[in-house]
């Protein structure tokens, strides 16, 4: 008799347990908590619209002292389209949580949110940009490889070395947003196409108006907006009032 | 009252006479006639298009987009491209810029691009059923349509449908159709273009057929388990053989090696061969530019040097002494179509390069591999296996043929019906997400498959699946007019002592000429228009570099004086564009007062120092080629002509077109005919 209780039991146990299988993983089970989520990395990287970002984006949680919290539980989150290669998990020993990022279909910038719960039950939040160009941003982006980048990116690699250091006029970085924001799409247009002079800048920039097409610079100019830091926003078309 | 009188008097008061039996048919009437109006009034898309003038009715130029607003169904139709596309019935607002901000769909803009919506239609480039009239229909999979709308991470692969050379605006289909060419896929597979061409490989497997002489049996057994662990870079797949069939493969290959006799027959070098000096032998590989071409890995384990040959971090481990001795001498003896130059080392040289290399080791790679004598039966099995793993449709072996069509055609695998294949699970049911997880991991779809196992990273796998994706039933049968012919390589080759010499040379290796050869140096198609003769003998003796800030750079080849001649006199008189008269700028045509405007032009008005350096102790552009004695180097017609126009005389150049004044562009080359080299200005 005893035994059958505990089998009927046993069983109702394991139908219960086959009914609780969740559909999707749940998010891990923390084993800690933090008071605070920063980035260590992945922040701002641009990437074709639906591709893989090229560096897995890292998230590092903290306590109220500011040393790593390792076992605390971050979920990512993004807009629709955008997935997450671990979507949650568990900060590792140095108190970091690495995912690799896919960006949504279309052009455009993404915020992606990692969040955490503190001690309190409290969500705490850390928002990053990403960036996904579109066909003409891309465009963009290969000419600025080919004929802008040598000296608007400071950045040196093994195989292209910058000729920033050698500009007497530094030129601008094509993410400087703060200086390049200001600038209307047709300054730029005057920039590209007929060099410094034009806007009484310095002559080091030349005029690549005859050698690229107008919508290679529309492709440029679209790519530099694309990767403005901060954001550009459009002035919008003005309309004469009614 | 029962049911049947009920029944009996709603006839009686709709049917009872006929004024009323016409009245209640006219309502019925009526009433079946308002179903089309209706059906239409609470369609999905009717219910888009409300939403869109909704949309719009606050927005400021709503008077303007309300204009271009046509309601109903709305349809794209291109009967000579088969498309039917009823898409813009709901996405109304694709072709109005101004309501970029918008971000809700159907309302969205379509992005900008080189091609007109009404010359095209959608499903070309997106996929899914251009005539289905409902949100489902139109971008899912249905029984009766099996291709959904395009992941946008593949759609570049709708491009190369029609563009069947590289595009600037589309990387990940560049990337794809280079590393299908450069991976070898297509030498199992067969894919034909659009054009009627066959894609052909870009990589350089070796002929087997003297394997025996270049390396040991215990290196191909270490290598057919895992190339990989002989080299991250190397492009040969993992076939994941076992112990005994990579036993018995070594054991066949070794045993149909036939022996080389030219290796052997050359004089050793005297005793060179018995100390090797890492220090010179170092200093040889550097100024041998040999990091051109072959990558080592650095004490960080980053790979340091080019693709364009195999890497040599563990060569020593690789190959036979006797064999490498033999190889620098002349690579062409055992490989006559290695990209390899013939260098023309002395034996010392070469005792000490090879001895450099020999000691590039891995005692780990080898370790654990031990192989008794092979026995006949083995040989014989291990023939089969290399019949039987298409081993040949990339090396030479001999006693076995190239196999033909020894994988599927993938001519249209862009189209492929969903039905006939077969999906292994956790894999979605879209061809797409096929292609990957076959690229990813071949043999998951069944035992006894070939395909091998690749080590693509996730960027290169989604590359390839765009390029597959481009090979459409569409991009076979559409109007030739549309497409848009890729460059095929020429088949240039020149003749006579000199065109030996480029061939030993392997010229077409690194520079392109007349339509053939690397991208890796200059084009040399009018190097006969562009230089001076003393200045090519020089070069041709000693290159020196041009470009301060490029790592790879031309060898030296240690030519004889006679071979320098016949080369120099070929380049010179062959190698010139009809769009430069060499004798048209002589010295004498140049003023001190054009050189003093040019000067001013160069420093000020076009501060060409950015990017050239004329004056070492002063100009720092490094981007350029050097230009102190670009006097002593060019001619000056063709300094005239380029600078009327760099992309022109240069395709691909940084420098831009900057439209110069014939008057500007003739002082600038009286300036830059003026920087001698020291040695020319000493002589004056």
């Amino acid at each position: 008799m005893k035994n059958g209780t505990a089998i009927a039991i046993l069983c109702c146990l394991l139908v219960l347990a086959g009914c609780n299988r969740p559909k999707t993983s749940p998010a891990p089970q923390a084993t800690a908590h933090g008071a605070a989520l920063v980035e260590v990395s992945g922040g701002k990287q641009v990437a074709q619209a639906g591709m893989e970002l090229d560096q897995p984006v890292v998230v590092q949680v903290n306590d109220a002292q500011n040393n790593a919290v390792t076992g605390a539980a971050v979920v990512f989150r993004g807009p629709a389209g955008v997935s997450f290669n671990p979507a949650s998990g568990l900060t590792d020993s140095s108190g970091q949580l690495s995912t690799i990022v896919t960006l949504g279909g279309v052009a455009g910038r993404y915020v992606i949110r990692a969040t955490t719960t503190d001690a309190g039950g409290k969500n705490v939040e850390l928002k990053l940009d990403e960036i996904a160009l579109g066909y003409q941003q891309t465009l963009g982006r290969e000419l600025n490889r080919q004929y802008c980048s040598r000296c608007h990116n400071p950045e040196s690699t093994r195989e292209r070395v910058s000729n920033y250091d050698n500009l007497t006029t530094k030129p601008h970085a094509f993410t400087e947003g703060d200086a390049l924001n200001k600038m209307s799409d047709a300054d730029l247009a005057a920039i590209i196409s007929h060099g410094g002079p034009a806007l009484n800048q310095s002559p080091e920039m030349p005029s690549f108006g005859y050698t690229l097409a107008k919508s290679d610079i529309q492709a440029l100019i679209s790519y530099i907006r694309a990767v403005a830091d901060p954001p550009y926003h459009s002035a919008g078309v003005v309309y004469a009032k009614k | 009252m029962s049911l049947g009188e009920q029944i009996r008097s709603l006839r009686r008061k709709l049917f009872g006479d006929p004024a009323r039996a016409f009245g209640s048919i006219s309502l019925v009437l009526l009433g079946m006639l308002a179903i089309a109006p209706a059906k239409n009034y609470f369609s999905e898309w009717g219910h888009y298009q409300k939403g869109y003038l909704k949309l719009i009715r606050s927005r400021a130029d709503a008077l303007t987009l309300a204009r271009h607003f046509s309601p109903g169904f709305q349809q794209i139709w291109l009967p000579e491209m088969d498309v039917v596309d009823r898409c813009t019935t709901c996405h109304v607002a694709l072709k109005e810029p101004s309501l970029s901000d918008v971000s809700r769909q159907p309302y969205r803009p379509h992005s900008p691009i080189p091609h007109s919506l009404t010359q095209f239609g959608c499903v070309v480039c997106h996929r899914g059923q251009g005539r289905a009239t409902t949100v489902q229909e139109a971008h899912n999979s249905t029984k009766a349509w099996e291709h959904p709308m395009l992941p946008s991470r593949y759609l570049e692969s709708s491009c190369g449908q029609c563009h069947l050379g590289p595009l600037l605006g589309t990387p990940q289909l560049n990337l794809g159709r280079q590393l299908i060419a450069g991976y070898g896929c297509v030498r199992c597979h067969t894919v034909m273009q659009p054009d009627g061409t066959r894609m052909m490989a870009s990589d350089d497997p070796p002929s087997l057929q003297h394997i025996a002489e270049k390396t040991t049996r215990q290196w191909i057994y270490a290598w057919i388990k895992n190339p990989q662990a002989y080299a991250a870079s190397v492009t040969m797949p993992n076939f994941q053989l076992s112990d005994h069939d990579a036993r018995d493969i070594s054991a066949f290959l070794m045993a149909q090696s036939t022996p080389l006799a030219a290796i052997h027959n050359q004089p050793a070098a005297k005793g060179a061969s018995a100390s090797p000096d890492a220090t010179a032998g170092a200093s040889l590989y550097g100024e041998s530019f040999c990091a051109s071409c072959h990558a080592v890995q650095n004490a960080a384990g980053v790979l340091v040097g080019g693709d364009l040959g195999p890497e040599l971090t563990r060569i020593g481990s690789k190959v036979k002494p006797e064999w490498l001795e033999a190889w620098l001498r002349n690579p062409s003896v055992y490989d006559p179509n290695t990209k390899m130059p013939h260098y023309r080392f002395d034996p010392k040289q070469i005792a000490t390069l090879a001895g450099y290399l020999e000691a590039k080791t891995d005692s780990d790679l080898l370790a654990n591999v031990h192989l008794s004598e092979a026995t006949p039966d083995q040989i014989q099995h291990g023939k089969l296996l290399v019949m039987e793993d298409g081993c040949t449709s990339c090396h030479e072996v001999n006693g076995i043929k190239k196999p033909e069509n020894f994988a599927p055609d993938l001519s249209r695998v862009g189209s492929r019906s969903l039905a006939v294949l077969a999906f292994p699970e956790g894999v979605p049911h879209t061809l797409p997400d096929y292609i990957e997880a076959k690229v990813r991991n071949p043999r998951a779809f069944g035992p006894g498959l070939k395909m091998p196992q690749y080590t693509f990273s996730e960027q290169q796998r989604s590359a390839i699946t765009t390029a597959l994706l481009s090979l459409t039933d569409r991009a076979q049968t559409q109007p030739p007019a549309l497409r848009t012919a890729a460059v095929h390589e020429s088949n240039y080759q020149p003749a006579g002592k000199a065109g030996r010499l480029m061939a030993d040379l392997r010229c077409f290796s690194c520079h392109a000429i007349n339509g053939r050869g690397g991208d890796m140096a200059p084009d040399l198609s009018w190097e006969g228009s562009s230089v001076q003769r003393p200045w090519l003998v020089e070069f041709l003796r000693n290159p020196e570099t041009l470009r301060p800030a490029l790592i790879r750079r031309m060898p030296r080849f240690n030519l004889t004086p006679d071979e320098i001649n016949t080369l120099t006199d070929y380049i010179m008189i062959v190698y010139q564009t009809p769009a430069v008269d060499r004798d048209s700028l002589p010295a004498s045509s140049f003023t001190p007062d054009m050189v003093e405007k040019g000067r001013q032009l160069f420093y000020s008005k076009y501060a060409c120092q950015s990017c050239h350096i004329v004056d070492p102790n002063k100009d720092k552009g490094y981007i350029g080629p050097a230009l102190w004695a670009v006097g002593s180097r060019l001619n000056a017609a063709w300094v005239y002509a380029y600078l009327k126009n760099p992309p022109a005389m240069r395709p691909g150049t940084l420098e831009p077109d900057q439209h110069l004044s014939d008057a500007e562009a003739r002082s600038l080359t009286a300036f830059l005919m003026a920087q001698k080299s020291a040695k020319q200005a000493g002589k004056k």
